[in-house]
């Protein structure tokens, strides 16, 4: 029963994953890349050691897995928002068909 | 003083959770890498303590608690929902996304509440944090712009966050 | 059982391969970073898979310090895009 209960775990988080990986192939500029990556991968990544840790039962192996869960679900935001403030800074633009940039706008008026 | 102490609770726990050294199938119990478990997370509090933040959030600590546990679950939904919009936004074959960076304002005060918040708005629906600044004004790429307009974003974005995080860290 | 884990590894290998083309297609440096990122949380992803497939628990210990590391390199890196941009 917790066998099964395991694989369902990770069959959810291996199909978030691989459609996490297809948005980073499809989505137009580093910004939505991100949207897919943070979300999509850490949610499926979340999935597959939550179903490792049932499927370990009570033992050291699950504790492990579950605090790895919990390192990634901390850092992982993290990193899109030290990636993304980067890219900004270093001057790649937004995709052309977006609405509205009011970051850029407020930096050019502190400069001016 | 009180620094040092949540360091050494942080990493007894971390150690334990690593070794695990309480076996439940056999009933044995490994005195050694309890003890050593100890003695390392002591020394690292000793060493370590003065570098995290301040404790701030001391006083009241159960209603805190309390709330805090509250968190989880409501965030967790907000991330199922989340990956649903997205994903939908993926597979759709036109690309249904229409991004750009707003700003909002946040209300909450302490830096610990703040990060807790980008972190949290990282993790829902189409959101990303990309700057904040002093005064708690938030730069947000958002993956489907509703309005430009900053009180609206607000009251969009983070509100429903903020009412839970302002009990559990101001 | 094992084909069900064979199966996800599969996947997973393709997650890997659609990372490895954004690194190597992507036009700028954060395309990469971004793409190195998820490529570190898909690997732990595997190693997960791994510990399950063959029930040893070193796998387990191999993910744990993976995800720490990728996500101090993937910090680094920022820093560095960081950095470049404000000189010019």
């Amino acid at each position: 029963m917790t066998n099964v209960i395991a694989f369902v775990l990770m069959g959810i988080g291996m199909a978030f994953n691989f459609f996490g990986c297809l948005g980073l192939i499809r989505f137009p500029d580093v910004y939505n890349r991100l949207q897919a990556g943070t979300k999509c991968v850490t949610l499926g990544t979340i999935f597959v050691l939550a179903g490792t840790a049932v499927f370990f039962g009570f033992t050291g192996t699950s504790s492990r897995a579950i605090l790895c869960l919990v390192f990634i679900l901390i850092t992982s935001p993290t990193a899109a928002h030290a990636v993304s403030r980067g890219a900004h800074r270093a001057g790649v633009a937004l995709w052309k068909k977006s609405v509205v940039d009011q970051y850029k706008k407020d930096k050019e008026g502190e400069k001016g | 003083m009180l620094r040092r102490v949540a360091t050494f609770l942080f990493a007894a726990a971390t150690w334990y959770l690593i070794t695990w050294p309480y076996d439940f199938a056999t009933g044995e119990f490994n005195i050694e890498i309890s003890a050593a478990g100890l003695v390392v997370a002591l020394i690292a509090s000793i060493i370590l303590g003065r570098v995290f933040a301040p404790v701030k959030h001391a006083h009241n600590i159960l209603y805190r608690l309390f709330w805090a546990v509250l968190y989880l679950p409501i965030l967790f939904f907000y991330i199922i929902i989340a990956n649903l919009d997205v994903l939908y936004r993926i597979i759709h074959p036109k690309r249904p996304i229409n991004p750009g960076i707003v700003k909002v304002k946040t209300s909450l005060k302490s830096a610990s509440a703040r990060t807790a918040l980008a972190n949290s708005i990282t993790l829902t629906p189409g959101t990303l944090t990309v700057d904040m600044k002093e005064n708690g004004v938030m730069y947000i790429h958002c993956i489907n712009v509703h309005t430009e307009d900053l009180k609206q974003a607000t009251q969009k974005i983070t509100v429903r966050f903020e009412k839970i995080l302002a009990k559990v860290f101001d | 059982m094992e084909t069900v884990i064979l199966i996800f590894m599969g996947i997973s290998f393709a997650c890997c391969f659609l990372c490895l083309f954004r690194i190597a297609r992507g036009p700028t440096a954060p395309d990469r970073t971004v793409a190195i990122d998820i490529l570190g949380i898909v690997i732990v992803c595997f190693c997960a898979l791994m510990a399950v497939l063959t029930g040893k628990d070193f796998f387990i210990n191999a993910a744990l310090v993976w995800s720490l590391v990728s996500f101090i390199g993937t910090l680094a890196l920022s820093k560095f895009l960081e950095g470049r941009g404000l000189d010019d």
